[in-house]
């Protein structure tokens, strides 16, 4: 396993500082969008788009590139701000967000936005597309590894397990699912709606190698993604747990702010709190 | 190609044999390799053959991973379980994202007559009709079957093509040849027209001979393609006969009827009647044959909808 520099983790924890400064600016901006669950997976897309994907902004297309797969599509603003300040359109664009004409749609399009692996919104698709990636590699290549990042939600739907089922009988370790555990969704605590509990012994039972992490701790993050690479004989997931809203006191664990909107004021709160906030 | 055997075997032998000359195509089946006769593609190509088991939801969106990769998948089951449980799959992750999958929807219509009506497909084309930019296919025969595999292979884009589980005569040579979208004159004719999809074009030639016996000439379209609609055909139809008959099995509501009466209203209003269900799930039978006969799609229902369309036209 690397060793991840001090430098490297400082500043990939800016980067998600920055994913969450835009994501509260483009939702406050749009009058919509979904802060909650951006914020909880802001270190990851950090340290997938900034140190770990293997990825060429210049070539979106380029066939040995990573596959990232943003099965909670909700997060589409976090997914837009990584792949703006990757390089893989103009940062200017985040401005554009739902705008008639404007590549970026409410959720995630593989059709008009470059970098975007595939087109979600509704939950549970990205377990069962990996599999498809995978056993595709197998047949044609070229070798390469495919990341899904689920949600409480997605991991409640049916079509999740029926993928888990898939990816334990096809053994596949090009695959690695990441779960952004924030335990709160659209109407409620997770705990609460139906609960996922005990899920480690979920993922193990359908075959699953699972990692345990703190989903804001950047060298945890980092020290995951590394050793799922390491896995060679079975799919594997790690399951971060995080806090949704996290980086803004007010929202943070709060379904209100699943999909909710800030007021000036709260804007102002809000960005002031991300500026300072240390993780 | 005979019609002593039943469409899906058609099918199935043409995808095994197609899998030979495209080594990107790949097939994904939910449990029914045998029904559907998929498994002849499984024997000769088992490495590029996937039984997902009875996750027909998951079967789609794996079929989605394998296209975004290049490949080709052709992803089978009943057409009733794939276009109804899949059908939030095949709307966001193939129609919406414009993934190459090529959806089969085996046991179509009535024809898995001993099942029953849980098995039945009646509304499967409406639902694929209505997801935007997607293909829609009913070969008529065994032969237009076969020669679909490679066509919505090549074809770049989402296809559905419902299959059936019966023998279903003959209606074209070996020399048949089809394109998208473009649908066939099988007979000529000028007084009534009639479109059949599927296992009903047989029906409507049958007809057509009995209309003839009546000295009416009737004119029989097959069309493959129920979309896109071939908007010509149909139009120089009405023109030419003034009164038109659609026939399938399947409901009237949102199938091949609908798509015809669409185009014309907007092209060239015509007096239309419709052979189909009608709003019914119908009932398990004795054979396909009879099970459509007793539920209005028989040659006798055809006939009296050519005349009741006469009638409206001569008004």
């Amino acid at each position: 396993m690397h060793h991840h520099s001090e430098t490297l983790i400082y500043d990939l924890l800016e980067r998600a500082r920055q994913i969450r400064l835009d994501v509260l600016e483009m939702v406050y901006r749009r009058g919509a969008g979904h802060p909650g669950g951006s914020f909880s997976c802001a270190e990851i897309l950090a340290a997938l788009y900034f140190h770990h994907l293997k990825i060429d902004p210049t070539r979106p297309d380029w066939p040995e590139r990573d596959r990232f797969l943003l099965c909670k599509g909700h997060a589409a603003a976090a997914l837009y701000s990584a792949l703006a300040r990757r390089g893989f359109f103009p940062v200017e664009d985040l401005a554009q967000w739902g705008h008639l004409g404007a590549h970026l749609q409410g959720h995630p399009d593989r059709i008009k936005t470059p970098g975007v692996e595939m087109s979600s919104g509704f939950l549970g698709h990205g377990l069962s597309i990996a599999v498809g990636m995978a056993l595709a590699q197998r047949l044609k290549g070229p070798r390469y590894h495919i990341y899904a990042l689920m949600s409480d939600g997605g991991v409640q739907s049916g079509v999740a397990w029926e993928g888990a089922l898939a990816a334990a009988k096809y053994r596949t370790s090009e695959v690695t699912i990441i779960m952004d555990y924030n335990d709160v969704q659209l109407d409620g605590a997770t705990h609460d709606i139906l609960p996922l509990e005990p899920l480690i012994d979920k993922w193990r039972a359908f075959g699953f190698a699972v990692i345990e992490i703190n989903g804001h701790n950047m060298r945890q993050v980092l020290d995951a993604l590394d050793m799922a690479l390491e896995i060679h004989s079975l799919p594997t997931v790690i399951v971060a747990h995080t806090t949704k809203g996290k980086g803004v006191s007010f929202m943070e664990n709060s379904a209100k702010w699943h999909g909710a909107v800030p007021t000036e004021q709260e804007y102002a709160r809000a960005v002031a709190e991300l500026k300072r906030y240390v993780v | 190609m005979s019609s002593q055997i039943p469409q899906r075997q058609a099918y199935g032998m043409a995808l095994a044999d197609y899998g030979d000359v495209n080594p990107d195509v790949v097939v994904l089946e939910a449990d029914v390799s045998s029904s559907t006769l998929t498994k002849y593609f499984a024997d000769r190509h088992p490495t590029r053959f996937f039984n997902v088991g009875v996750t027909e939801a998951s079967m789609v969106d794996v079929g989605v991973g394998l296209a975004l990769s290049g490949l080709i998948p052709f992803v089978n089951t009943f057409a009733a379980l794939l276009t109804l449980r899949a059908c939030e799959q095949i709307r966001t992750c193939v129609a919406y994202a414009h993934t190459n999958v090529k959806l089969i929807g085996g046991y179509s219509g009535l024809s898995d007559y001993k099942d029953g009506p849980t098995h039945f497909a009646v509304n499967d084309v409406a639902i694929m009709r209505a997801m935007p930019d997607m293909v829609v296919v009913a070969p008529a025969d065994n032969v237009e079957a076969a020669r679909m595999v490679p066509v919505i292979a090549e074809y770049d884009g989402p296809v559905y093509m419902r299959i059936s589980r019966a023998v279903v005569p003959d209606v074209f040579t070996e020399a048949h040849t089809v394109q998208l979208g473009k649908g066939v004159t099988v007979r000529q004719g000028n007084d009534v027209t009639l479109i059949g999809s599927g296992s009903m074009v047989a029906r409507c030639m049958k007809a057509a001979d009995a209309l003839a016996q009546e000295h009416i000439q009737a004119r029989v379209l097959a069309v493959h393609t129920i979309k896109p609609l071939d908007v010509d055909l149909i139009r120089q139809a009405a023109e030419e006969t003034g009164a038109l008959v659609t026939a399938e099995d399947h409901l009237i509501i949102g199938g091949l009827g609908s798509a015809v009466a669409e185009a014309l209203a907007g092209h060239y209003p015509a007096p239309v009647e419709f052979v189909g269900l009608n709003d019914t799930f119908a009932e398990t039978g004795p054979d396909p044959d009879t099970l459509m006969d007793a539920w209005g799609l028989s040659v006798k229902d055809i006939v009296e909808a050519a005349r009741r369309a006469l009638r409206r036209k001569s008004r």
